[in-house]
């Protein structure tokens, strides 16, 4: 019986989203972030595709042409296997990549579960919770990951399993501090005095609120992840050769260092402008989403 | 319509790493009872307890003594689900506006978050709540191309009435008023004043009205009662509490306001 128009409610959203990107723009550092960041994603989908030497990604040798420097016909020159380095790192991508964000995202999934329970449930079961979190954070990364290749085995999907079993707590710990405030807020009481159960609540109107932190954190946090994903491959306990890893491509490298440099440099290059790329866009998303956190 | 009897509410002593905080008796053996179709006053000062009680009414809260009983029925002894029931009976209006809406929801989700989550007994569709909310949009003086909106678009003043608008939604009996107006403009107040005047003549609705402006509930109010630290120091018909004060308290209170609003006739 009455008329509700639907634009406008299109355009409230699209001003909010605008007024968001407006303010994101007009930081420079955060533009040079997200265009890194979409070079890194550019390669994670096509670098496979766009691989000057597709043959060498598959383990193909070619030793006439080994530690060649770097030329026309091998911009990042060749290494002690007479691989295109070029096309190692681009193919490289996608595995740091996807394994980085594979284990954010595991832990980001694990860490709102455990923070999300503690903290509006509180009593026992957050005492139980937390100090569990506290427990796997006295674990160090690394040694954590070296006891799950030992007892599973190395390669890709324990590698991710490992890191993200260390990274949770960080989350929770976030999750935690973000329901103890959010369960707070009068709209909360508000929900609970129109008969919302507990679930929807929490699902309905205390994550929704605390979205914008755990972004932030997700896209600070990508960096160190492909880090700790090359540490892994650093230490031959990642991704096994020959599929192309940053990690172990430095790895290898780092035997013919100094006279071959471009083959630890390049590499190396790669990781540092992905890293500082999501670096920079978790600044920036932070400034925008979440201006209380801002130093 | 509405039975406190006797509610006490101590929230216990706590120790600490740091010595013992000590124990606060919020409420003490508080009673009153509200009949259908009136308003209701409930003025103190701030500590006093008028918050601690409308907590115990919606049972946010719970008292550690005594008895509350809407319609006759004990809402402590209420099973879960005749308790989600009671809650579209008993609606409330907070004190701030800018703090009582989820920033995240749009008005149309928000004023229909009740109805979805009683539609058990309203039996309203997806569509009938969202006309409904477009309806009551109307009621409230705000109009249906706000619905898609959000809270930060708004005024103190329009947010308080979408506030209103959500309280009505599940067709309460019921509707406790935590100083609706004390964080708005004095221009706003009245506004929002008249607004709630005129949806109780036309909805039929009982009014627990908490503030401390003693001008604003003499405007509204059938009958009010003083709580000064957690105790009912007097209550009866607003005519008479404010023409012949029986308690010190009540006394020194009317002492206190200043003189237009002594004046100031009620309704």
């Amino acid at each position: 019986m009455t008329d509700v128009p639907q634009d406008s409610r299109r355009s409230a959203r699209a001003e909010a989203s605008r007024r968001a990107f407006y303010r994101f723009r007009q930081s420079r550092l955060s533009m040079v972030g997200a265009t890194m960041v979409a070079v890194v994603v550019f390669f994670t989908l096509f670098g496979n595709l766009l691989a000057p030497y597709p043959e060498h990604v598959r383990g193909g040798l070619n030793t006439a042409e080994r530690f060649q420097a770097p030329s026309l016909a091998h911009p990042f020159g060749t290494n002690e296997l007479g691989q295109d380095v070029l096309s190692l790192v681009m193919a490289g991508t996608p595995v740091s990549v996807a394994a980085g964000f594979a284990v954010v995202l595991i832990g980001t999934v694990l860490g709102v579960v455990v923070g999300a329970l503690a903290g509006f449930n509180g009593g026992w079961i957050d005492d139980v919770l937390m100090r569990f979190s506290d427990l796997m954070l006295t674990i160090p990364s690394l040694i954590l990951a070296m006891a799950v290749a030992a007892a599973l085995g190395p390669g890709f999907v324990n590698m991710i399993i490992a890191i993200a079993l260390s990274w949770w707590p960080g989350y929770a710990r976030l999750v935690r501090g973000e329901v103890l405030q959010a369960r707070e807020e009068v709209y909360v009481a508000a929900a609970r005095a129109i008969g919302a159960s507990p679930a929807r609540v929490l699902f309905r109107h205390i994550l929704p609120n605390i979205v914008s932190p755990i972004i932030v954190k997700m896209s600070l946090d990508m960096g160190f992840a492909i880090l700790t994903v090359a540490a892994l491959g650093f230490i031959g306990i990642g991704v096994r050769p020959p599929t192309p890893e940053w990690g172990t491509l430095l790895s290898i490298a780092r035997n013919y260092m100094p006279d071959f440099w471009w083959t630890a440099v390049f590499p190396g290059m790669a990781m540092f402008l992905a890293v500082f790329g999501f670096n920079l866009l978790g600044d920036g998303l932070r400034d925008v989403l979440d201006p209380r956190a801002r130093r | 319509m509405l039975e406190i009897e006797n509610v006490s509410r101590v929230f216990a002593e706590r120790k600490g790493m740091f010595g013992t905080s000590p124990g606060v008796r919020a409420l003490h053996e508080v009673s009153l009872s509200v009949r259908k179709g009136e308003s209701f006053g409930l003025v103190g000062e701030s500590g006093s307890g008028k918050t601690t009680l409308t907590r115990q009414i919606l049972r946010l809260d719970t008292p550690t003594s005594g008895r509350i009983l809407f319609e006759g029925e004990d809402m402590a002894r209420l099973s879960p689900a005749a308790l989600r029931a009671l809650r579209a009976k008993v609606q409330i209006v907070f004190q701030d506006p800018y703090a009582s809406l989820n920033p995240r929801m749009s008005v149309h989700d928000i004023v229909t978050e009740p109805m979805l989550i009683h539609r058990g007994i309203l039996g309203l569709n997806r569509q009938q709540r969202t006309d409904r909310a477009a309806e009551l949009l109307d009621l409230v003086g705000l109009g249906p191309q706000h619905l898609y909106r959000h809270p930060h678009e708004f005024s103190g003043g329009q947010r308080q009435r979408i506030c209103i608008a959500r309280a009505l939604a599940p067709g309460p009996s019921l509707v406790l008023l935590d100083e609706p107006t004390s964080a708005l403009d004095v221009s706003v107040q009245a506004q929002v004043l008249n607004l709630l005047i005129e949806l109780q003549q036309r909805l039929g609705l009982t009014y627990f009205f908490i503030s401390h402006d003693l001008g604003v509930i003499r405007y509204l109010c059938d009958r009010v009662a003083l709580i000064y630290r957690g105790e009912i120091k007097e209550q009866g018909e607003t005519q008479r509490l404010f023409d012949a004060p029986e308690s010190d308290y009540t006394r020194s209170l009317l002492a206190a306001m200043p003189p237009d609003v002594r004046r100031v006739a009620g309704r």
